[in-house]
């Protein structure tokens, strides 16, 4: 499956990465490779085999629907880049 | 005292319990080993302070004769424990300054067993690599080298800062996290032991996430004995992990008994032309399979036919979860920020920055496989892929009680060779990979040298039987008797 440079900006812009132009090109080689290698994938025989999504066979534990946590905005906030009158400060995203 | 971090946890604890030494001794020898040990980079961060005050409370418990299970022994923890009130990096630059206000389950649980930080280790950035060094605070070396051959190896990855301290006596054990073979490998390569458990035996809270089906904490230690002894403290049900198993926890230690007759122990031959199955690993591969054999067990033939994809199988799925998981670093709550004119913009630049190379590959592949139009072809088709590997396992311990194997296909490489094939890198956790993907318990015991190098081979167990796997362990131990140590060694 070999991406074209088109393709890599759009995953890039997905994953919210910035990538510069001369990185897609090399990007996009490196990133074929890998799905190439995973091909292989596609001659297994998975005809009704159900995907497995946890290799733990047990149902979700309930707890009561009660705080067990919180109050703490302050150790919240505490590693927070920006941080204004006990929020988290972003760039401004309304006009 | 002398000769302090030579010895083993096991050893420790009998020493510190009748007095011989004190933790604080203890830990001032590993503290000087930490020291010694720079020239590795295998830690990330020292904490000696906080390690000394941790041993004066164990001696005065000792003092008192009501010591705990791990009273006093001087452990490393791979950074990417979330340790309250000290820096966790994750080896990325993209978690800058992080402090965490909590600590992770398991380090918890080893702190209220009684043992000590000596700091955190080492690793791939995001424990995404099989040679540590995708780190942002460069790549750690390995203790051992090549005979004639003063080139610096890599220790494996991704806890290869935890593999090389306990290697080089810096550490008595450490933990570490095994996503793809990111404990066995490495140990492996440094000639220690290194335990991954059952899915849901150590709770994944607090432990930074790389792929959360997949990520198995567990022990890293010179004796299978030490392993178990960590293990029983790491181990236990975690309301706050959904899926850490309510089960109860044995004492492993208990399970080392030597007697393994009668025990049938698989041995896939499919394996056999896997990957670049090295002459020498092959070799050893042999010897274990006799050294077995000679203790009473009964080697049985047996065949797991989709593992040849599970590493095709682990790059869909690894990423995929990778690159959710990832998405909360976005400058806004922790770590880097770099500014932008608006959000958007801010997250773009702020994640160009601070991924390295590896984890930006990871996340846009896992993107891609998960995006409209191609779950279904690679995300779907991995996780029935996974099911079919699970029953292959399944099937095989119908036959048999265990399963031995290489741990690696090849000895340590040299720091630089491979990084620039993703896939060749990808190639070394071909043996340990499948039972990440059907989350069954497996260890890396050393076996003996391989080119001069460390080589270890892994023991496969039932799910939730660790004990078993410890036990067969335990005889390929005695029977390798690897005495061997590392070119550079930082304990006296």
């Amino acid at each position: 499956m070999a991406l074209d440079k088109a393709t890599v900006a759009r995953i890039a812009t997905l994953a919210r990465i910035r990538l510069s132009d001369d990185e897609l090109e090399p990007l996009a080689a490196e990133l074929s490779g890998i799905l190439d290698w995973v091909e292989q994938l596609m001659a297994v025989d998975t005809d009704g085999v159900p995907p497995m999504t946890s290799v733990a066979e047990m149902t979700l534990p309930m707890r009561d629907d009660v705080v067990t946590d919180g109050g703490d905005r302050d150790g919240v906030l505490g590693n927070a880049p920006r941080a204004a009158k006990g929020f988290f400060a972003v760039p401004k995203v309304v006009e | 005292m002398s000769g302090l971090t030579r010895l083993t946890i096991a050893e420790a604890r009998d020493g510190l319990r009748s007095r011989k030494f004190s933790a604080r001794e203890l830990t001032g020898a590993h503290n000087e080993a930490v020291v010694r040990s720079g020239p590795l980079n295998a830690f990330i961060t020292a904490t000696p302070e906080r390690a000394l005050e941790m041993a004066a409370a164990a001696d005065a418990r000792l003092a008192r004769g009501d010591g705990l299970p791990l009273d006093g022994i001087p452990l490393a923890i791979k950074d990417l424990f979330c340790t309250k009130g000290v820096l966790t990096t994750a080896a990325s630059h993209i978690l800058d300054g992080f402090t965490p206000p909590y600590e992770s389950t398991v380090t918890e649980k080893l702190w209220a067993a009684g043992a000590v930080m000596l700091g955190k280790t080492n690793l791939d950035e995001f424990a995404m690599g099989s040679s540590t060094t995708t780190s942002h605070y460069g790549p750690t070396e390995n203790p051992w080298r090549r005979a004639g051959d003063n080139r610096p190896l890599v220790p494996g990855g991704s806890s290869g800062g935890s593999a090389a301290a306990v290697a080089a006596r810096a550490a008595m054990g450490a933990t570490g996290t095994d996503t793809g073979g990111s404990i066995r490998q490495p140990a492996s390569f440094c000639g220690i032991v290194g335990l991954k458990p059952t899915y849901g035996r150590c709770s994944r809270w607090g432990v930074v996430a790389f792929a959360s089906s997949l990520d198995h904490p567990g022990p890293m230690t010179r004796t299978v004995r030490d392993a178990a002894i960590m293990l029983r403290a790491m181990a236990g049900h975690d309301p706050k992990d959904s899926t850490s198993a309510p089960v109860p926890v044995p004492d492993f230690e208990a399970a080392l008994t030597g007697d393994i007759r009668g025990l049938r122990v698989g041995i896939p031959r499919d394996h056999a032309g896997a990957g670049d199955l090295s002459s020498g690993n092959a070799a050893l591969w042999q010897s274990g399979i006799d050294w077995l054999k000679d203790a009473g067990a009964e080697p049985v033939e047996i065949s797991l036919p989709t593992t040849h994809v599970a590493l095709p199988a682990y790059y869909v799925i690894a990423p995929a979860e990778a690159s959710s998981n990832l998405a909360r670093y976005d400058g806004v709550k922790f770590g880097l920020r770099v500014d932008g004119e608006s959000l958007d913009d801010m997250y773009e630049k702020t994640r160009a920055a601070g991924f390295g190379p590896e984890v930006r590959r990871r996340i846009m592949i896992g993107t891609y496989v998960l995006s409209a139009g191609y779950y279904d072809a690679y995300y779907l088709k991995a996780q029935r892929v996974r099911t079919l590997i699970a029953r292959d396992f399944a099937a095989a311990f119908e036959r048999c009680d265990c399963i031995l194997t290489p741990t690696a296909p090849t000895a340590p490489f040299a720091i630089g060779e491979k990084s620039d094939d993703p896939v060749a890198m990808y190639l070394n956790d071909i043996f340990t990979v499948s039972s990440d993907l059907a989350g069954l318990p497996a260890i890396s015991v050393p076996a003996g040298l391989s080119e001069g190098l460390p080589a270890g081979l892994q023991i496969i167990g039932r799910g939730f039987d660790e004990e078993t796997v410890l036990r067969v362990a335990g005889v390929l131990e005695s029977a390798a008797a690897f005495t061997h140590l590392p070119s550079f060694v930082a304990g006296e």
